[in-house]
Protein backbone atom coordinates (compact mmCIF):
# COMPACT_ATOMS: atom_id res chain seq x y z
CA UNK A 1 0.00 0.00 0.00
CA UNK A 2 0.92 3.26 -0.92
CA UNK A 3 1.35 6.68 0.99
CA UNK A 4 -1.40 8.01 -1.04
CA UNK A 5 -3.75 5.04 -0.47
CA UNK A 6 -2.92 5.16 3.36
CA UNK A 7 -3.18 9.34 3.20
CA UNK A 8 -6.42 8.69 1.51
CA UNK A 9 -7.76 5.65 3.97
CA UNK A 10 -7.40 7.94 6.79
CA UNK A 11 -9.41 11.19 5.35
CA UNK A 12 -12.28 8.18 4.92
CA UNK A 13 -11.58 7.33 7.59
CA UNK A 14 -11.31 3.57 6.40
CA UNK A 15 -10.05 1.22 9.41
CA UNK A 16 -7.63 -0.72 7.05
CA UNK A 17 -6.00 2.64 6.16
CA UNK A 18 -5.48 3.81 10.00
CA UNK A 19 -4.22 0.53 11.02
CA UNK A 20 -1.70 0.35 8.18
CA UNK A 21 -0.38 3.50 8.95
CA UNK A 22 0.03 2.85 12.82
CA UNK A 23 2.14 0.21 11.51
CA UNK A 24 4.10 1.92 9.22
CA UNK A 25 5.01 4.33 12.22
CA UNK A 26 5.83 1.53 14.87
CA UNK A 27 8.30 -0.02 12.24
CA UNK A 28 9.75 3.28 11.28
CA UNK A 29 9.13 2.78 7.88
CA UNK A 30 10.36 5.75 5.76
CA UNK A 31 6.62 6.41 4.61
CA UNK A 32 5.38 7.45 8.11
CA UNK A 33 7.26 10.68 8.23
CA UNK A 34 5.31 11.64 4.95
CA UNK A 35 1.96 10.45 6.95
CA UNK A 36 2.80 12.38 9.91
CA UNK A 37 3.18 15.53 8.26
CA UNK A 38 0.13 15.45 6.18
CA UNK A 39 -2.11 15.08 8.82
CA UNK A 40 -4.31 17.60 9.66
CA UNK A 41 -2.69 19.38 12.84
CA UNK A 42 -5.71 21.39 13.85
CA UNK A 43 -7.51 18.11 14.15
CA UNK A 44 -4.65 16.81 16.49
CA UNK A 45 -4.46 19.98 18.22
CA UNK A 46 -9.04 19.42 18.94
CA UNK A 47 -8.70 16.23 20.27
CA UNK A 48 -8.49 15.37 23.82
CA UNK A 49 -6.13 12.94 24.52
CA UNK A 50 -6.85 10.89 28.05
CA UNK A 51 -4.06 8.76 29.61
CA UNK A 52 -5.57 6.00 32.05
CA UNK A 53 -3.02 4.08 33.70
CA UNK A 54 -2.47 1.80 37.38
CA UNK A 55 -1.79 -1.46 38.23
CA UNK A 56 -2.42 -4.66 36.44
CA UNK A 57 -6.14 -5.61 37.21
CA UNK A 58 -6.92 -2.77 38.41
CA UNK A 59 -10.01 -2.53 35.48
CA UNK A 60 -8.19 0.26 33.57
CA UNK A 61 -9.52 -1.87 30.45
CA UNK A 62 -12.95 -2.11 31.47
CA UNK A 63 -13.10 1.62 32.97
CA UNK A 64 -11.54 2.29 29.24
CA UNK A 65 -14.67 0.70 27.89
CA UNK A 66 -17.46 2.19 29.63
CA UNK A 67 -15.78 5.80 28.94
CA UNK A 68 -16.06 4.80 25.41
CA UNK A 69 -19.63 4.11 25.45
CA UNK A 70 -20.42 7.52 27.21
CA UNK A 71 -18.34 9.50 24.75
CA UNK A 72 -19.94 7.51 21.64
CA UNK A 73 -23.71 8.67 23.45
CA UNK A 74 -22.19 12.04 22.91
CA UNK A 75 -21.28 11.63 19.33
CA UNK A 76 -17.70 11.46 19.69
CA UNK A 77 -15.23 9.22 17.67
CA UNK A 78 -13.09 7.67 19.74
CA UNK A 79 -9.55 6.11 19.67
CA UNK A 80 -7.89 4.01 22.23
CA UNK A 81 -3.86 2.78 22.44
CA UNK A 82 -3.41 -0.18 24.44
CA UNK A 83 0.11 -0.66 26.01
CA UNK A 84 0.87 -4.18 26.88
CA UNK A 85 4.65 -4.96 28.13
CA UNK A 86 6.89 -7.50 25.53
CA UNK A 87 8.47 -10.13 26.62
CA UNK A 88 12.29 -8.80 27.61
CA UNK A 89 13.57 -12.47 26.89
CA UNK A 90 11.25 -13.52 23.48
CA UNK A 91 10.31 -9.68 22.61
CA UNK A 92 6.61 -11.32 22.03
CA UNK A 93 3.52 -9.94 23.76
CA UNK A 94 0.07 -10.47 24.60
CA UNK A 95 -2.30 -7.95 23.85
CA UNK A 96 -5.38 -8.48 25.68
CA UNK A 97 -6.81 -4.74 26.14
CA UNK A 98 -9.00 -5.54 23.42
CA UNK A 99 -10.83 -8.25 25.38
CA UNK A 100 -13.25 -5.80 27.48
CA UNK A 101 -13.96 -3.76 24.32
CA UNK A 102 -15.15 -6.27 22.06
CA UNK A 103 -18.70 -4.51 22.44
CA UNK A 104 -17.30 -1.77 20.36
CA UNK A 105 -16.02 -4.14 18.45
CA UNK A 106 -17.92 -3.46 15.05
CA UNK A 107 -18.59 0.17 15.84
CA UNK A 108 -16.76 2.15 12.85
CA UNK A 109 -16.10 5.31 14.94
CA UNK A 110 -14.31 3.00 18.13
CA UNK A 111 -10.72 2.93 16.59
CA UNK A 112 -8.78 0.09 19.05
CA UNK A 113 -4.98 -0.13 18.68
CA UNK A 114 -3.01 -2.57 20.80
CA UNK A 115 0.43 -1.64 21.01
CA UNK A 116 3.35 -3.60 22.53
CA UNK A 117 6.61 -2.19 24.34
CA UNK A 118 8.98 -3.91 22.32
CA UNK A 119 11.47 -2.98 24.33
CA UNK A 120 12.67 0.22 23.23
CA UNK A 121 14.77 3.24 24.96
CA UNK A 122 11.65 5.42 24.98
CA UNK A 123 10.84 4.76 21.01
CA UNK A 124 7.17 3.62 23.02
CA UNK A 125 6.60 7.14 23.44
CA UNK A 126 7.49 7.95 20.10
CA UNK A 127 5.32 5.49 18.63
CA UNK A 128 2.42 6.36 20.89
CA UNK A 129 2.66 9.79 19.50
CA UNK A 130 2.93 8.61 16.52
CA UNK A 131 -0.53 6.94 17.00
CA UNK A 132 -2.19 9.73 18.59
CA UNK A 133 -1.76 11.92 15.40
CA UNK A 134 -2.99 9.24 13.28
CA UNK A 135 -6.12 8.43 15.55
CA UNK A 136 -6.80 12.45 15.49
CA UNK A 137 -5.84 12.59 11.83
CA UNK A 138 -8.55 9.84 11.35
CA UNK A 139 -11.21 11.85 12.95
CA UNK A 140 -11.32 10.62 17.11
CA UNK A 141 -11.88 13.42 18.78
CA UNK A 142 -11.21 11.98 22.27
CA UNK A 143 -8.10 9.36 22.46
CA UNK A 144 -7.17 7.28 25.61
CA UNK A 145 -3.93 5.81 26.14
CA UNK A 146 -4.28 2.82 28.12
CA UNK A 147 -1.00 1.68 30.10
CA UNK A 148 0.10 -0.27 32.79
CA UNK A 149 1.54 2.12 35.27
CA UNK A 150 4.97 0.72 35.98
CA UNK A 151 8.50 1.28 34.25
CA UNK A 152 9.57 4.61 32.74
CA UNK A 153 8.78 3.83 29.36
CA UNK A 154 4.90 3.81 30.53
CA UNK A 155 5.48 6.65 32.62
CA UNK A 156 6.18 8.83 29.14
CA UNK A 157 3.73 7.79 27.63
CA UNK A 158 1.13 8.97 29.83
CA UNK A 159 3.43 12.40 29.38
CA UNK A 160 1.74 12.66 25.81
CA UNK A 161 -2.08 12.94 27.60
CA UNK A 162 -3.89 15.90 28.31
CA UNK A 163 -5.66 14.30 31.46
CA UNK A 164 -4.60 11.18 33.26
CA UNK A 165 -6.63 9.11 35.46
CA UNK A 166 -4.67 7.02 37.90
CA UNK A 167 -6.84 4.08 38.66
CA UNK A 168 -6.76 2.28 42.04
CA UNK A 169 -8.48 -0.57 43.10
CA UNK A 170 -8.83 -2.35 46.71
CA UNK A 171 -6.87 -5.21 47.61
CA UNK A 172 -4.22 -4.53 45.66
CA UNK A 173 -1.24 -3.26 48.04
CA UNK A 174 -2.00 -0.29 50.40
CA UNK A 175 -1.33 3.31 49.64
CA UNK A 176 2.61 3.36 50.35
CA UNK A 177 2.05 1.25 46.93
CA UNK A 178 0.64 3.87 45.26
CA UNK A 179 3.37 6.39 46.52
CA UNK A 180 6.17 4.41 45.90
CA UNK A 181 4.85 3.98 41.86
CA UNK A 182 5.42 7.91 41.67
CA UNK A 183 1.88 7.71 39.90
CA UNK A 184 0.59 10.15 41.96
CA UNK A 185 2.31 12.83 40.81
CA UNK A 186 1.04 12.19 37.47
CA UNK A 187 -2.08 11.60 37.94
CA UNK A 188 -5.17 14.61 37.94
CA UNK A 189 -8.30 12.02 38.56
CA UNK A 190 -7.66 9.32 41.17
CA UNK A 191 -10.00 6.36 40.28
CA UNK A 192 -10.90 4.48 43.11
CA UNK A 193 -12.63 0.90 41.09
CA UNK A 194 -14.06 -1.82 42.12
CA UNK A 195 -15.82 0.39 44.62
CA UNK A 196 -18.10 -2.33 45.62
CA UNK A 197 -15.33 -4.52 47.09
CA UNK A 198 -13.99 -4.61 50.74
CA UNK A 199 -11.42 -2.26 51.47
CA UNK A 200 -12.59 1.18 48.78
CA UNK A 201 -13.57 3.54 51.29
CA UNK A 202 -10.40 3.12 53.05
CA UNK A 203 -8.22 3.34 50.14
CA UNK A 204 -10.53 6.09 48.46
CA UNK A 205 -10.08 8.03 52.25
CA UNK A 206 -6.28 7.40 51.96
CA UNK A 207 -6.23 8.88 48.38
CA UNK A 208 -8.19 12.03 49.66
CA UNK A 209 -6.05 12.56 52.00
CA UNK A 210 -2.81 12.43 49.39
CA UNK A 211 -5.21 14.53 46.94
CA UNK A 212 -5.83 17.33 49.29
CA UNK A 213 -2.07 17.64 50.16
CA UNK A 214 -1.79 19.31 46.71
CA UNK A 215 -1.39 22.38 47.71
CA UNK A 216 -4.15 25.00 46.47
CA UNK A 217 -7.64 24.35 46.14
CA UNK A 218 -7.44 24.86 42.37
CA UNK A 219 -4.58 21.82 42.18
CA UNK A 220 -6.56 19.45 44.61
CA UNK A 221 -6.80 16.10 42.39
CA UNK A 222 -10.21 14.66 42.09
CA UNK A 223 -11.24 11.18 43.70
CA UNK A 224 -13.63 9.42 41.68
CA UNK A 225 -15.57 6.20 42.83
CA UNK A 226 -16.10 3.46 39.98
CA UNK A 227 -17.35 -0.38 39.63
CA UNK A 228 -16.49 -0.63 35.79
CA UNK A 229 -18.14 -4.29 35.39
CA UNK A 230 -21.28 -2.62 36.23
CA UNK A 231 -21.07 0.90 34.52
CA UNK A 232 -21.39 2.76 38.16
CA UNK A 233 -19.85 5.75 38.39
CA UNK A 234 -18.49 6.79 34.90
CA UNK A 235 -20.80 9.84 34.74
CA UNK A 236 -19.45 11.22 37.28
CA UNK A 237 -15.79 9.98 35.74
CA UNK A 238 -16.86 12.16 32.89
CA UNK A 239 -17.69 14.96 34.52
CA UNK A 240 -14.05 15.23 36.42
CA UNK A 241 -12.84 15.03 33.01
CA UNK A 242 -14.31 17.45 32.05
CA UNK A 243 -13.70 19.80 34.81
CA UNK A 244 -10.15 19.52 34.11
CA UNK A 245 -10.25 19.77 30.96
CA UNK A 246 -11.66 22.79 31.57
CA UNK A 247 -9.34 23.96 33.91
CA UNK A 248 -6.24 23.20 31.84
CA UNK A 249 -7.47 25.19 28.83
CA UNK A 250 -8.37 28.12 31.08
CA UNK A 251 -4.58 27.84 32.57
CA UNK A 252 -2.62 27.09 29.74
CA UNK A 253 -1.88 23.78 31.45
CA UNK A 254 -3.15 22.18 28.39
CA UNK A 255 -0.80 24.26 26.11
CA UNK A 256 2.27 23.37 28.63
CA UNK A 257 1.61 20.13 28.38
CA UNK A 258 1.53 19.69 24.78
CA UNK A 259 4.56 21.36 24.72
CA UNK A 260 5.90 19.58 26.62
CA UNK A 261 5.29 16.34 24.91
CA UNK A 262 6.23 17.27 21.81
CA UNK A 263 9.36 17.69 22.96
CA UNK A 264 9.43 14.43 24.70
CA UNK A 265 8.59 12.81 20.88
CA UNK A 266 11.67 14.47 19.36
CA UNK A 267 13.88 13.64 22.27
CA UNK A 268 13.06 9.66 22.11
CA UNK A 269 12.93 9.90 17.95
CA UNK A 270 16.25 11.62 18.80
CA UNK A 271 17.30 8.22 20.80
CA UNK A 272 16.15 5.84 18.89
CA UNK A 273 18.45 7.18 15.77
CA UNK A 274 21.16 7.57 18.08
CA UNK A 275 21.02 3.45 19.46
CA UNK A 276 21.68 1.62 16.70
CA UNK A 277 24.96 3.45 15.89
CA UNK A 278 26.32 3.13 19.60
CA UNK A 279 25.46 -1.01 20.13
CA UNK A 280 27.40 -1.38 16.64
CA UNK A 281 30.02 0.66 18.48
CA UNK A 282 29.83 -1.57 21.23
CA UNK A 283 29.77 -4.47 19.11
CA UNK A 284 32.85 -3.96 17.05
CA UNK A 285 34.69 -2.39 20.62
CA UNK A 286 37.50 -4.44 21.19
CA UNK A 287 37.25 -3.07 25.23
CA UNK A 288 38.81 -4.53 28.43
CA UNK A 289 35.15 -5.13 30.75
CA UNK A 290 37.12 -3.43 33.51
CA UNK A 291 36.70 -0.32 35.26
CA UNK A 292 33.82 2.32 35.53
CA UNK A 293 31.05 1.46 32.71
CA UNK A 294 30.24 5.31 32.64
CA UNK A 295 34.13 6.18 31.62
CA UNK A 296 33.81 3.74 29.02
CA UNK A 297 30.50 4.98 27.85
CA UNK A 298 31.88 8.59 27.98
CA UNK A 299 35.06 7.13 25.59
CA UNK A 300 32.44 5.41 23.24
CA UNK A 301 30.92 8.96 22.79
CA UNK A 302 33.89 10.41 22.45
CA UNK A 303 33.81 13.08 25.32
CA UNK A 304 36.52 11.60 27.58
CA UNK B 1 14.60 0.23 14.91
CA UNK B 2 14.42 -0.83 10.82
CA UNK B 3 17.33 -3.11 10.97
CA UNK B 4 15.39 -4.92 13.93
CA UNK B 5 13.82 -8.08 12.68
CA UNK B 6 10.03 -7.57 11.69
CA UNK B 7 7.91 -8.40 14.89
CA UNK B 8 4.76 -10.16 13.57
CA UNK B 9 1.65 -9.43 14.64
CA UNK B 10 -0.93 -12.27 14.63
CA UNK B 11 -4.91 -12.12 16.34
CA UNK B 12 -5.97 -15.44 18.04
CA UNK B 13 -9.70 -15.63 18.59
CA UNK B 14 -12.31 -18.08 19.39
CA UNK B 15 -15.58 -17.58 17.14
CA UNK B 16 -18.49 -18.86 18.12
CA UNK B 17 -20.25 -20.29 21.28
CA UNK B 18 -17.69 -22.78 22.86
CA UNK B 19 -15.77 -21.69 26.04
CA UNK B 20 -13.00 -24.10 26.32
CA UNK B 21 -10.00 -21.39 25.42
CA UNK B 22 -7.46 -23.62 26.85
CA UNK B 23 -5.86 -24.90 23.49
CA UNK B 24 -6.24 -20.69 22.76
CA UNK B 25 -4.04 -19.61 25.13
CA UNK B 26 -1.58 -22.33 24.66
CA UNK B 27 -0.98 -21.33 21.33
CA UNK B 28 -1.22 -17.51 22.32
CA UNK B 29 1.57 -18.44 24.89
CA UNK B 30 3.44 -20.86 22.64
CA UNK B 31 3.69 -17.67 19.71
CA UNK B 32 4.61 -14.95 22.15
CA UNK B 33 7.05 -17.35 23.30
CA UNK B 34 8.29 -17.22 19.85
CA UNK B 35 8.52 -13.56 19.29
CA UNK B 36 4.74 -12.73 17.66
CA UNK B 37 2.50 -10.07 18.77
CA UNK B 38 -0.61 -11.82 19.89
CA UNK B 39 -3.74 -9.97 20.08
CA UNK B 40 -6.05 -12.01 21.94
CA UNK B 41 -9.87 -11.06 21.33
CA UNK B 42 -11.12 -13.85 23.95
CA UNK B 43 -14.47 -16.05 23.77
CA UNK B 44 -17.22 -16.19 22.01
CA UNK B 45 -16.84 -13.84 19.24
CA UNK B 46 -18.43 -13.77 16.16
CA UNK B 47 -16.89 -13.68 12.67
CA UNK B 48 -17.36 -9.77 12.17
CA UNK B 49 -15.68 -8.97 15.18
CA UNK B 50 -13.13 -10.99 14.71
CA UNK B 51 -12.61 -9.15 11.23
CA UNK B 52 -13.00 -5.94 12.40
CA UNK B 53 -10.02 -6.82 15.41
CA UNK B 54 -7.91 -7.97 12.72
CA UNK B 55 -8.33 -5.10 10.44
CA UNK B 56 -7.59 -2.43 12.81
CA UNK B 57 -4.89 -4.70 14.46
CA UNK B 58 -3.36 -4.71 10.97
CA UNK B 59 -2.38 -8.04 12.11
CA UNK B 60 -0.69 -10.63 9.45
CA UNK B 61 -2.54 -13.59 10.17
CA UNK B 62 -5.47 -14.76 12.42
CA UNK B 63 -5.30 -17.89 14.21
CA UNK B 64 -8.71 -19.76 15.41
CA UNK B 65 -9.46 -22.16 17.92
CA UNK B 66 -12.25 -24.36 18.09
CA UNK B 67 -13.07 -27.93 19.60
CA UNK B 68 -17.43 -27.42 19.40
CA UNK B 69 -17.54 -29.33 15.85
CA UNK B 70 -18.86 -26.03 13.87
CA UNK B 71 -15.71 -25.64 12.47
CA UNK B 72 -16.72 -26.26 8.73
CA UNK B 73 -19.50 -23.11 9.43
CA UNK B 74 -17.36 -20.91 11.30
CA UNK B 75 -13.74 -20.90 10.17
CA UNK B 76 -15.12 -19.64 6.63
CA UNK B 77 -17.57 -17.44 8.21
CA UNK B 78 -14.14 -15.84 9.37
CA UNK B 79 -13.04 -15.59 5.84
CA UNK B 80 -15.81 -14.20 4.28
CA UNK B 81 -16.11 -11.65 7.32
CA UNK B 82 -12.50 -10.72 6.49
CA UNK B 83 -13.60 -10.86 2.22
CA UNK B 84 -15.94 -8.12 3.28
CA UNK B 85 -14.11 -5.91 5.58
CA UNK B 86 -11.78 -5.55 2.69
CA UNK B 87 -9.22 -7.56 4.42
CA UNK B 88 -9.40 -11.28 2.59
CA UNK B 89 -5.72 -11.08 1.71
CA UNK B 90 -5.07 -11.65 5.72
CA UNK B 91 -4.56 -15.63 5.98
CA UNK B 92 -6.76 -17.56 8.47
CA UNK B 93 -4.83 -20.46 10.49
CA UNK B 94 -7.74 -22.57 12.18
CA UNK B 95 -6.87 -25.56 14.62
CA UNK B 96 -9.19 -27.98 17.28
CA UNK B 97 -10.56 -31.51 17.05
CA UNK B 98 -11.37 -31.02 13.13
CA UNK B 99 -11.28 -34.54 11.34
CA UNK B 100 -9.46 -35.32 8.68
CA UNK B 101 -12.12 -35.33 6.23
CA UNK B 102 -13.03 -31.41 6.90
CA UNK B 103 -9.19 -30.55 6.67
CA UNK B 104 -9.77 -31.36 2.81
CA UNK B 105 -13.13 -29.00 2.97
CA UNK B 106 -11.56 -26.30 5.18
CA UNK B 107 -8.24 -25.35 2.97
CA UNK B 108 -10.92 -25.26 0.11
CA UNK B 109 -12.96 -23.23 1.64
CA UNK B 110 -9.76 -20.70 2.13
CA UNK B 111 -7.92 -22.29 5.54
CA UNK B 112 -4.07 -21.34 5.13
CA UNK B 113 -3.66 -24.17 7.61
CA UNK B 114 -5.51 -26.61 10.04
CA UNK B 115 -3.93 -28.33 13.15
CA UNK B 116 -5.27 -30.75 14.99
CA UNK B 117 -4.39 -32.48 18.75
CA UNK B 118 -1.05 -33.97 18.85
CA UNK B 119 0.48 -31.25 15.82
CA UNK B 120 3.66 -30.26 17.21
CA UNK B 121 3.89 -26.37 18.46
CA UNK B 122 7.00 -25.99 16.49
CA UNK B 123 4.81 -26.87 13.46
CA UNK B 124 2.29 -24.47 14.44
CA UNK B 125 4.79 -21.52 15.25
CA UNK B 126 6.77 -22.54 11.73
CA UNK B 127 3.30 -21.94 9.73
CA UNK B 128 2.06 -18.98 11.47
CA UNK B 129 5.81 -17.30 10.79
CA UNK B 130 5.44 -18.78 7.41
CA UNK B 131 2.07 -17.19 6.73
CA UNK B 132 2.90 -13.72 8.58
CA UNK B 133 6.18 -13.72 6.32
CA UNK B 134 4.23 -14.42 2.75
CA UNK B 135 1.25 -11.90 4.03
CA UNK B 136 3.92 -8.97 5.09
CA UNK B 137 5.64 -9.39 1.19
CA UNK B 138 2.88 -9.14 -0.37
CA UNK B 139 1.09 -6.52 1.65
CA UNK B 140 4.22 -3.99 1.15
Amino acid sequence: MMSETILRGLRERDPRGIARAISLVEENDPMADEILSSLDDSLVDQAMVLGITGPPGAGKSTLTDRIISRYRSLGKRVGVIAVDPSSPISGGAILGDRIRMMGHALDKDVVVRSMATRGRLGGLCAAAGAAVRILAGSGCSVIIIETVGVGQSEMDIIRLADITALVLAPGLGDDIQAMKAGLLEVADILIVNKADCAGAETLAMDMESIAREGGKEKDRVNVCMTVASEGRGTDELLAAIETVDISHRETGERRTRREKAYDLEVLDWALEMIKPSIIEKIEKWDHVRKGAPRLQAARLLGQE
Amino acid sequence: MAEQKKTHRVLIGKPGLDGHDRGAKFIARALRDAGFEVVYTGIRRTPDEIAAAAVQEDVSAVGLSLLSGAHLSLFPAVVRALKSAGAGDIPVLGGGIIPDEDIVLLKEAGINAVFTPGTPVAQIIAAFRTACETQEARRN
